[in-house]
C-alpha cells in the first residue's frame, strides 16, 4: 500500500470515472484534484447530475475510480483490495445518506449498533455506545423504534449517530437534508455543526446554498469536473448563527 | 366471457415474461406427476407374465407339500423389503412321516374333488451349493427326464435335467452368477450346470419358501447354513436320493395338483389346511399365492415409487410456495391496476391462481407421459418369469389422481398467497410498494452476539421467516428421502454381505435402483430450489447487504452471510429429514427388527448436504455482490 507524505486527510489526483463507451461514454467525475485537510469541512455544489454523488462514492471507497489516484487518510484506495476497502469504510468513513437507508426491521439502536458489530465489537459495548451516540443526537427516548415510527429528521439524526459510531476519520453526506423539512433541516445542521466544532472532517454534497455556507470551503462542480473552489469565512469561524432564517 | 379472455391474456405474458420461472414451477410438478403415474401404472403389471409362464410349463394350481418336513410359506405381500435373514416364514417346525404316510397323504390329495391332473410327489433335496466363494442353501427337486403332466419349468437355456447335472431356477442362477456350463458343488460333490428354467410352481429367488421357511437357516441335517433366501433346482431323480442322503433328515416331497376350478385354489388350500393342523400333515399354497410372490418384484418397486411420488409432491409443494410467493411479489403493481379498473377480489385471485393450475394442469400431461413410457422401461417381472408384461394402462382413475396431485401441489402453495394478493389495498398495490421485511426480535438480539456472516445469515433469515420455513421444508423432504434410502441400503448390504451367502438381491437391487432415481430426482429439484430460494435472498436482500457493504462488511462477509442465510434454516431440515427418513423406511418396511444406517452414514449425508446447499448458495450470493455498494443503494434509493 502506498501512503503519501501529504496531511490531507482525502486526496485524489486525476480521479475519473466513466461510465458507458465511444459514443455513449459519460464521465460522472473527470479529471478531479482534491485536497481535504483534516478537520475541514468540505461543501460540494453543483446541479444534479454534475457528479456529486459520484465523486462522493469514490472518496468514500463506495465506488472504484476508472483512472487516477485516491488516498484516504494517508492509504491508497484505488487500489485496494475489496476487503481493504471495505476495512476502511468500516473504520475511518462515516456515511450520511439522502435516503437515509437504515435498516427497515430494526429499531434505532440497533441500526446505529450494526457497524460497531461489523468491527467486532461485543453485544454490550455496542449497545452502551449506540446508546451513547442516540442521546447525542436526541433521540435517546427513541431507541427502541422502528424507522417506519420515527420522523424524516428523527431517522436522519440516527443515520448520523450511525455514521458517528466507530468514530470515523471523515464522515461523508450526500444531500443529508435533502428529504427533510425546514425544522428538520435545522436539527440535522446543527448536528453537523457540533461535528464541525468537534474537528471532524466532513465532506457534505449539497443543493442548498444555506448549508454550504457554513462549511470552511465550498467546491462547485459542473459536468464531473470542478469549477470554483472557495475558502470560506463563515466555516470554522462561523456557526449556525450564520445560517439566516433558521436560527431560533 | 371477456372476464376469461383477461385471464388467459394475463397468464400468457406472464408465462412469455418470466419462462425460467414457469419451466422450474413446471418441472417440479412434472416429476412428482411422473413418479405418481409410474407407482399407477405398474399395479398388476407381472399378473400377464405369470399367467404366460403358468401356460408354458403347465403350472399347478396348488402345490402340496408332504413328508412333514417344514411348512411352506410365501413371501408375498410386500414383507419382503427389510425382512432381514430369519425374521420371514414361519420357520422350520420338522416332523417325521414316513413313506407309507407320505403315499397315503398323496393319494388323497390327488383323488381330493375337484382335482384333475398332478405330477409328483417329487423328492425335495436340501443341499448346500457352493460356486467361487459363494454358499448357498438350495432345494433340489428330484425330476425324471420326461416332461411331468403338470409343472414342467420350461428351460430358457441349456437343456433339462440329466444324471449328474443340475438345472438351476433362472433368477436364482442370476443371482449367483453362474450360468449353463459353470460348475457348482451341491452338499461337496461337483455338478455341471446344464439349463436354466423358470417355473410357475414356485416363486423365485429370494423369495422361494419351501421346506425350512423363506430365508434365514435351514437345517440341513448336516449342519446349519446362514443364507439370505434359498435358491431353486431340479436334479435327476437319482441324483435327489442320493443328495437328500447326504443330507441326512427325513424325506420331503412336492405334489402338482391341477383344479377343475383354478380360481378356486385359495380357497380350497385354506380350507385343507385349516383342516390338516396335526403335525405331520401335508401343507397347500395355491397358484395365487405364488403369484403374489411372483410380483414381490413390482409390487415393492410400486411401494417405492409411492413414496417416492409423496416426497417429490411435499417437495414441489415447497419449490412452487418459494416461486409463487416471489412472483405474488413482482405482481403487486398489477393486483393495483386491476382493481384500479374494477375488478373484483374474487377474479384478481383467479388471475394469480390460474397461471399456476395451468401450469400444473400441463405439468400433469407431461407427468402421465413420461411416467407411461418410463413405466414400460421398468414393469420387467424379473428373471423368476417367462413373457413380458402388457404396455402400461391408463386408466381414467390413474390420470384423476395424477391431475388431482399436481393441482393440489399448485393449490397449497398458491391459493394463501393469491387471496393475500388480492385483499391488498388497491393504493397499497399500486404503489408497488415492497413488502417491508418482518423483524425476528429474538433472531436480531441472539445475532448480535455472533460472528459478522452468522450475525448477517440470521437477520436474514428474520426478515423472511417463510421462506426460512420452506426451505426447512425443502431440505427436510430431501433429507428424509437420502436418509431413507441409506436405510434401505443398509439394509440391502447386510442381507448381501451379513450372511455367509453374500448373493444379490434381486428385489432389493431394483428397489436400490428406483430409489437411486427418485432420490437423484429429489436431490437435482432439490438443488434447484434452494438455488432459486438463495436467489430469491439475494435480490430481496439487495438494499440491506448494500448498505452493509457501506457500512464496512466485506464481500466475503456478505457473501458467508447470503449462504449462512440458506444453511441456517437447511439445518433444521437436515435434524427433522434425518429422523424421518428412518422412520419412514421402518414403517414401510414393517419389519421390527430393521436397524438405522451406521451414524456415520447419516453424519456424512447431513453434513453433505449442508456444504451443498452452502455451496449453490454460494453462486448467486456472489453474483448478488458484484455490484458496487454505490451502484445497489442508488437502485434501492
Amino acid at each position: 500500500m502506498m501512503e503519501t507524505g501529504s496531511t490531507s486527510m482525502v486526496r485524489a489526483r486525476g480521479l475519473r470515472k466513466q461510465y458507458g463507451k465511444e459514443a455513449s461514454l459519460v464521465r460522472a467525475v473527470d479529471q478531479v484534484d482534491l485536497d481535504v485537510a483534516r478537520g475541514e469541512t468540505l461543501a460540494i455544489m453543483g446541479p444534479s447530475g454534475c457528479g456529486k454523488s459520484t465523486l462522493l462514492h469514490l472518496l468514500g471507497g463506495l465506488d472504484r475510480p476508472s483512472t487516477g489516484e485516491l488516498w484516504l487518510a494517508g492509504q491508497r484506495i484505488d487500489q485496494m483490495s475489496e476487503r481493504g476497502v471495505a476495512a476502511l469504510r468500516r473504520d475511518a468513513v462515516g456515511f450520511v445518506f439522502q435516503a437515509f437507508h437504515l435498516m427497515d426491521e430494526l429499531t434505532a439502536v440497533e441500526n446505529v449498533e450494526l457497524p460497531l458489530l461489523l468491527t467486532g465489537r461485543s453485544a454490550r459495548k455496542a449497545r452502551r455506545r449506540a446508546s451513547d451516540l442516540l442521546d447525542q443526537v436526541g433521540l435517546a427516548d427513541r431507541g427502541r423504534h422502528l424507522p417506519s415510527q420515527l420522523s424524516g429528521g428523527q431517522r436522519q439524526r440516527v443515520a448520523i449517530a450511525r455514521a458517528l459510531a466507530n468514530e470515523p476519520l471523515v464522515v461523508l453526506a450526500d444531500e443529508p437534508t435533502g428529504n427533510l423539512d425546514s425544522e428538520a433541516t435545522l436539527d440535522v445542521l446543527r448536528l453537523l455543526d457540533d461535528l464541525h466544532q468537534a474537528g471532524q472532517t466532513v465532506v457534505i454534497v449539497t443543493h442548498d446554498s444555506r448549508i454550504a455556507a457554513t462549511a470552511d470551503r465550498l467546491i462547485s462542480m459542473r459536468d464531473g469536473a470542478f469549477v470554483d473552489d472557495t475558502r470560506l469565512t463563515g466555516g470554522t469561524t462561523g456557526s449556525l448563527s450564520a445560517f439566516a432564517g433558521l436560527e431560533g | 366471457m371477456g372476464n376469461l379472455l383477461l385471464i388467459r391474456r394475463l397468464v400468457a405474458r406472464d408465462l412469455r415474461r418470466r419462462p425460467a420461472q414457469a419451466a422450474l414451477l413446471l418441472l417440479a410438478i412434472t416429476a412428482a406427476s411422473a413418479t405418481l403415474t409410474m407407482s399407477l401404472v405398474l399395479h398388476d403389471v407381472t399378473s400377464n407374465p405369470y399367467e404366460q409362464t403358468q401356460a408354458a410349463t403347465r403350472g399347478p394350481d396348488l402345490v402340496a407339500q408332504l413328508g412333514g418336513g417344514p411348512t411352506f410359506s410365501t413371501g408375498s405381500g410386500g414383507q419382503h423389503t427389510g425382512a432381514p435373514p430369519g425374521a420371514h416364514g414361519s420357520g422350520p417346525r420338522i416332523h417325521v412321516a414316513t413313506k407309507t404316510q407320505v403315499a397315503a397323504q398323496a393319494s388323497a390329495l390327488i383323488h381330493m374333488r375337484g382335482v384333475t391332473a398332478h405330477s409328483g410327489p417329487f423328492l425335495i433335496a436340501g443341499a448346500v451349493l457352493k460356486v467361487r466363494d459363494l454358499a448357498v442353501a438350495v432345494q433340489l427337486q428330484g425330476r425324471g427326464q420326461a416332461p411331468a403332466a403338470v409343472d414342467q419349468p420350461e428351460v430358457t437355456t441349456g437343456s433339462w435335467v440329466r444324471p449328474g447335472g443340475v438345472v438351476l431356477e433362472r433368477s436364482f442362477a442370476s443371482a449367483l452368477g453362474v450360468g449353463v456350463g459353470d460348475v457348482v458343488t451341491l452338499n461337496g460333490r461337483r455338478y455341471p450346470v446344464v439349463g436354466l428354467a423358470v417355473t410357475a410352481a414356485s416363486t423365485p429367488y429370494p423369495n422361494l419358501c419351501f421346506t425350512g421357511g423363506c430365508q434365514g437357516s435351514i437345517p440341513l441335517y448336516t449342519g446349519t447354513i446362514e443364507g439370505h433366501g434359498n435358491g431353486l433346482g431340479w436334479v435327476t431323480q437319482a441324483d435327489a436320493r442320493f443328495l437328500a442322503a447326504a443330507a441326512g433328515g427325513p424325506p420331503s416331497y412336492v405334489l402338482n395338483l391341477k383344479l377343475a376350478v383354478p380360481a378356486r385354489a385359495n380357497t380350497v388350500a385354506t380350507a385343507y389346511d385349516n383342516a390338516h393342523q396335526q403335525p405331520g400333515s401335508p401343507s397347500l399354497m395355491s397358484w395365487q399365492t405364488i403369484a403374489g410372490g411372483d410380483a414381490l418384484l413390482v409390487t415393492d418397486e410400486q411401494q417405492v415409487l409411492s413414496v417416492g411420488a409423496w416426497l417429490l409432491g411435499l417437495l414441489a409443494v415447497a419449490t412452487v410456495a418459494v416461486l409463487v410467493g416471489g412472483r405474488m411479489a413482482q405482481r403487486t403493481r398489477q393486483v393495483g391496476l386491476l382493481k384500479a379498473v374494477g375488478a373484483t377480489p374474487g377474479l384478481v385471485s383467479v388471475v394469480l391462481l390460474a397461471e399456476n393450475l395451468a401450469l400444473a394442469v400441463a405439468a400433469a400431461g407431461a407427468g402421465l407421459a413420461i411416467g407411461m413410457l418410463a413405466a414400460s422401461l421398468i414393469d420387467s417381472p424379473g428373471a423368476g418369469l417367462v413373457g413380458t408384461a402388457g404396455a402400461p394402462a391408463l386408466t381414467l382413475s390413474t390420470a384423476a389422481e395424477v391431475v388431482g396431485l399436481a393441482l393440489t401441489v399448485a393449490l397449497a402453495a398458491t391459493l394463501v398467497p393469491a387471496i393475500r394478493a388480492a385483499r391488498t389495498s388497491t393504493i397499497r398495490a399500486l404503489a408497488d410498494a415492497a413488502r417491508s421485511p418482518r423483524r425476528g426480535t429474538g433472531l436480531i438480539k441472539i445475532s448480535a452476539r455472533l460472528p459478522v456472516p452468522l450475525l448477517l445469515g440470521l437477520r436474514l433469515v428474520a426478515r423472511r421467516p417463510r421462506r426460512a420455513v420452506l426451505g426447512a421444508a425443502s431440505t427436510a423432504v430431501t433429507v428424509t428421502g437420502i436418509s431413507a434410502v441409506l436405510a434401505f441400503h443398509n439394509m440391502g448390504d447386510q442381507q448381501r454381505f451379513g450372511n455367509a451367502a453374500g448373493l444379490g438381491d434381486p428385489v432389493i437391487s431394483r428397489d436400490e435402483q428406483m430409489l437411486l432415481v427418485i432420490t437423484v430426482v429429489l436431490v437435482a429439484l432439490a438443488a434447484l430450489n434452494a438455488a432459486f430460494t438463495a436467489w430469491a435472498t439475494v435480490l430481496d436482500a439487495r438494499h440491506a447487504t448494500a448498505l452493509t457493504r457501506a457500512l464496512g462488511a466485506t464481500p466475503g462477509q456478505v457473501s458467508a452471510g447470503l449462504a449462512a442465510a440458506q444453511v441456517f434454516p437447511a439445518l433444521p431440515g437436515v435434524l427433522i429429514g434425518i429422523p424421518l427418513g428412518i422412520g419412514l423406511f421402518l414403517a414401510a418396511n414393517g419389519n421390527p427388527t430393521a436397524t438405522a444406517p451406521p451414524a456415520w452414514w447419516i453424519a456424512a449425508a447431513a453434513l453433505g448436504t449442508l456444504v451443498v446447499i452452502a455451496g449453490l448458495t454460494t453462486i448467486p450470493a456472489r453474483i448478488g455482490i458484484r455490484k458496487s455498494p454505490s451502484e445497489a443503494l442508488g437502485q434501492e434509493a
